[in-house]
């Protein structure tokens, strides 16, 4: 019980600094800092040479030049061996023709999947369950999915998330359901009665005071 | 490692930031501008290269040492 406790508090939180790591990847030692300046996704899959993650890995590759064009880089992780990461990408490059662009982590001490709460024990005692972190340029934890080890990602979506954070934080403004580039925006609520009332005669398109929206 | 291969050699990574610290020593920003290579790659790179004792940095500028020099003196163009 005590053990079930101690995991809960020491999960990571939106808002929150990410937890700092070294680990050993594909394209050698890497540290969180090193991403320093630039967003991050770093994300889990259970285990190499399986069909599902071998599916997220290709869809993973073909976002990849979409999400440098937003200055976000893709960490893979799993517990697998960098001997086995680097066989998965050769033989997904032999025979889907997709090269696999970024660095995967192998945590066979499980040190990191530890620290962001990847291992889920009901789903798998020893794999890591499908996590992503965005993390952004100031190393903070911006948004947190976890999928079952039997539902593959949408890229789609984490492309979606990816621009409506940097828009909220270009703009301050929040994105509504369904955002999409182009779409309007939400003006944060008002603080005080002041400030609702001042709202309605700016121009925006309001529903009533608390339900602002603008174009971009 | 990614900058050395276990014979001593550099990768071709590692080739590339030697190079562009031969053309002029800098910020990891500036290397990974001069050798086409991503921030966090150089970021790791420079602290391998250190730690072979073929880079040395102050503030944040990074230099080559003389023996990071002669490796680099030895790279094909």
């Amino acid at each position: 019980m005590e053990e079930v406790k101690e995991q809960a508090i020491s999960l990571p939180r939106l808002g929150q600094a990410a937890p700092p790591f070294e680990a050993v990847t594909t394209q050698g030692p890497l540290k969180l800092e090193d991403y320093k300046g630039s967003w991050l996704i770093l994300f889990s899959h259970p285990a190499d040479f399986t069909p599902v993650c071998t599916t997220e890995f290709i869809a993973f590759a073909e976002i990849f030049p979409e999400l440098q064009k937003r200055g976000v880089e893709l960490l893979g992780l799993s517990v697998d061996s960098v001997s086995s990461h680097i066989a998965w990408a050769r033989n997904v490059e032999e025979k889907t023709k997709v090269k696999i662009p970024f660095p995967i982590i192998a945590d066979l001490n499980k040190e990191v999947s530890t620290a962001y709460g990847m291992i889920h024990p009901s789903q798998s005692k020893t794999e890591t369950v499908r996590c992503v972190f965005i993390i952004d340029d100031k190393q903070v934890i911006r948004t947190i999915l976890y999928y079952p080890l039997t539902t593959g990602r949408n890229m789609d979506e984490i492309l979606r998330i990816i621009d409506a954070l940097q828009t909220t934080d270009a703009n301050g403004v929040a994105t509504p359901a369904n955002w999409r580039p182009g779409d309007k925006v939400v003006i944060p609520p008002p603080n005080t009665q002041e400030m609702a009332e001042e709202r309605l005669k700016e121009g925006y398109e309001c529903v009533d005071w608390y339900l602002c929206q603008k174009k971009l | 490692m990614a900058c050395i291969s276990p014979d001593g050699k550099p990768t071709v990574s590692g080739a590339r930031m030697l190079r562009a610290l031969k053309a002029k020593a800098g910020s990891a920003e500036e290397v990974s501008q001069q050798a086409g290579l991503p921030l966090f790659r150089v970021r790791s790179g420079l602290r391998e290269l250190a730690q072979a004792g073929l880079v040395s940095q102050k503030g944040e500028k990074y230099q080559l040492s003389a023996k990071g020099g002669e490796l680099a003196d030895s790279l094909p163009a």
